[in-house]
């Protein structure tokens, strides 16, 4: 059999997400706050009227769903906190919009936090967070 | 959560309140007979049998407790996470009593010389009868894990455990391995099922729509009861996610919110959650959703004699492997839970006859395998077994077999809790391998891994298991390795927790850089190559002819 080191660790114990590389944590290096306080503005944050749905542990770390929601805010800012680069999404709502809410899938590099800032529409800024495990898995039984 | 003494207070209210008897004053008794085990006094309007994690095992069998079974965070301490003598200590139960026997490891060669194999579905099935007979509407549950882990379970994709179950006649039940016999075939076997297969976290992982029936609701003793099945939380990333496509699972906490409210809107005076999440997983759920009356718990195969209350939710815990069934009587009334009475019934095989309907059809289904089945394939000098934390005389001996047979430097056995045991002197029978192997995905590959790989592979399984959040554990218990021992503080972070990582072979640090050999079964991977694990072990133990597995020395623990 020819074998990467990946691929040996996705055979031995792999949910097959296959750019996975745990225990290599890129969150000194990336751009997680830069792109909060470009959305903020440098503004400060407040935990509460954010919230951000996500599955503890990710089946596929390649396709992980990430819904997000804050009743009246006008934009929310969706980052990943361990991602080389952290940009998932900014989604704004328009005055038509029936509620503040998304729902988009993002690949993760490992485990790390997902978090929401939620621009309000006073002005003022909400932020949530989720900490999604990326696992090589295999041994539930 | 409350207190142990709180909890204590609880249980002996509700005994006072329902007129006293149990567990321990029935057993402690010496002689044990059939009329003891089933002793009960009929309780209240509702009467609950719960039975999980039967792997398949429909004949009476060994199977002893861990020694060693961790929790972290908020389950430090607590039960599950109580063994062995402080278990006896916890649950005021004296040692060499058959509760000592059936709920520890504490003496087991000899109190099993005593007490005798355990399980055995015949024997089940004769206190399900006499529970139906005391009370005809009681409701029986399974809590999944029951289609899969032997021989002939694997020969016929899980018919024999479908047919044994039916006659059995569940009102409903959840799962786990089922799914790793293929979706098509769960799918199939559940098309013909005369009762329903309920998996409320289980969706369509295309359309995020909800793939199987969530709750169901029954009218028994006049109470309106929903039943909310929940199937095992992790299962494409534990299990061959390959093997049931288009599936997702996951915990879902606030789904199992909108259902205890859809279903207490519907009329629903008592919710009952049929679990497959494991017990700390159950025991967080319970302090975070409310509404919930009883959790059967399942998947951690956790034994325990009492229920544990977490706010006004009672979690039940029924072993494994047919080694025990719970009986429940509540009192609801007015939409509540007014009191209980509840016995964890242990299944001694040698004290409650078989129901002679039951053993005829296991034995039917057995017959075209019964020869190979028999076939004695060795003997072993030491008591086999699998369940504990770190590491079990099974595993051992699998892990020998793997670096022998497969000419490697060190072994990986998956850290599963299901395998019956061995005691010293038995014959080890074809059926016995497979008891302790049988699986869908039983490939035994031989791959090159660095130091640093499997530094990395031990990190992660660690942080299953000892992660202090239960939501992000999976179950399960540490990756057994053959060949290498290693040092673990399990209060550490995800990183820190794995030290020490010795080649036993040479003594040697395991070298980052270096690359190592290593044999080991149970890939989730699909087109894993190699022969079943079963045959590996098979060829070693026959070469071998008796087997000697000395206790394993090689993994410290620290931090608990």
């Amino acid at each position: 059999m020819n074998l990467t080191r990946r691929g040996a660790i996705a055979l031995a114990f792999g949910a097959g997400a296959a750019t996975m590389l745990p225990l290599r944590t890129w969150a000194a290096t990336n751009n997680a706050e830069e792109l909060i306080a470009a959305f903020t503005g440098g503004a400060a944050t407040t935990e509460g009227g954010v919230t951000i749905g996500a599955p503890e542990i990710a089946e596929n770390g390649n396709t992980v769903p990430v819904d997000v929601s804050a009743e009246g805010a006008t934009a929310i800012l969706i980052v990943a906190a361990g991602n080389p680069n952290a940009g998932v999404a900014e989604i704004t709502f328009g005055p038509l919009a029936a509620r503040s809410a998304a729902a988009t899938r993002v690949r993760l590099a490992g485990t790390q936090d997902l978090v929401a800032v939620a621009r309000m529409a006073d002005g003022s800024y909400a932020r949530a967070s989720r900490n999604v495990k990326v696992t090589i898995g295999g041994c539930g039984g | 959560m409350i207190s142990r003494r709180d909890f204590l207070q609880a249980s002996v209210a509700a005994a006072a309140l329902l007129g006293g008897g149990g567990w321990t004053r029935l057993m402690a008794q010496q002689g044990l007979t059939e009329a003891q085990l089933l002793d009960f006094e009929t309780t209240g309007n509702v009467t609950i049998i719960h039975v999980t994690d039967i792997h398949a095992q429909l004949k009476p069998l060994w199977f002893r407790e861990p020694e060693i079974n961790l929790g972290v965070g908020m389950a430090a301490g607590k039960p599950p996470h109580v063994t062995g003598a402080d278990f006896l200590k916890m649950f005021d139960l004296k040692p060499g009593t058959p509760e000592a026997y059936a709920l520890t490891h504490v003496d087991f060669i000899e109190l099993g010389k005593a007490y005798g194999r355990m399980g055995g579905l015949d024997r089940v099935a004769t206190i399900v009868k006499a529970i139906r007979a005391a009370r005809p509407e009681a409701l029986l549950l399974d809590g999944g894990d029951t289609w899969t882990g032997s021989y002939v379970s694997e020969a016929t994709k899980g018919q024999d455990m479908v047919d044994v179950m039916n006659l059995l006649a569940p009102d409903a039940m959840t799962a786990h391995w089922e799914f790793t016999l293929g979706r098509e075939r769960v799918d199939e076997l559940i098309s013909a099922l005369p009762f329903p297969f309920l998996g409320a976290n289980i969706f369509d992982s295309e359309w995020d729509e909800p793939a199987y029936e969530p709750y169901k609701m029954f009218e028994r003793g006049g109470v309106k009861i929903a039943v909310i099945g929940q199937a095992f939380p992790y299962m494409p990333i534990a299990n061959p996610g390959w093997m049931f496509p288009g599936l997702s699972f996951g915990v879902r906490e606030e789904r199992v919110a909108e259902l205890v409210a859809e279903v207490r809107g519907e009329g629903a005076e008592l919710v009952v959650l049929l679990s497959h999440n494991g017990f700390d997983v159950d025991r967080k759920l319970a302090g975070q959703v409310e509404g919930i009356d009883v959790i059967l718990t399942g998947h951690t195969h956790d034994a325990l004699p009492e229920p544990v209350l977490v706010g006004n939710t009672m979690l039940i815990a029924s072993g494994s492997n047919g080694k025990f069934v719970t009986r429940l009587d509540l009192d609801v009334r007015e939409g509540a839970v007014k009191g209980f009475r509840h016995r964890l019934i242990p299944v001694f095989s040698d004290v409650i006859a078989p129901d002679p309907e039951m053993a005829a059809l296991i034995d039917e289904t057995r017959a075209p395998h019964e020869a190979r089945l028999r076939e004695v394939i060795g003997r072993t000098d030491s008591l086999l077994y699998r369940r504990g934390n770190f590491n079990g005389t099974w595993d051992d001996l699998i892990c020998n077999a793997l670096i022998e047979e497969r000419e490697a430097d060190l072994a990986f056995s998956p850290g599963f809790r299901w395998g019956p045991s061995l005691m010293p002197g038995d014959e080890i029978t074809r059926e016995d391998i497979h008891n302790a192997t049988a699986m869908s995905y039983p490939a035994a590959y031989r791959v090159e891994m660095t130091g640093e790989t499997i530094h990395t592979i031990l990190e992660d399984v660690a942080d299953n298991l000892f992660n202090p959040d239960p939501y992000y554990q999976q179950g399960g218990d540490m990756v057994r390795v053959g060949g290498m021992g290693y040092s673990i503080d399990v209060a550490k972070p995800m990183g820190a927790r794995i030290t020490d990582m010795t080649h036993l072979a040479t003594g040697e640090a395991i070298d980052p850089a270096r690359t190592y050999v290593v044999a080991g079964w149970a890939s989730v991977n699909e087109g894993t190559e190699g022969p079943p694990i079963w045959e590996v072990v098979e060829s070693h133990i026959a070469r071998k002819g008796v087997v000697s597995v000395d206790p394993n020395k090689s993994v410290r623990v620290t931090g608990a």
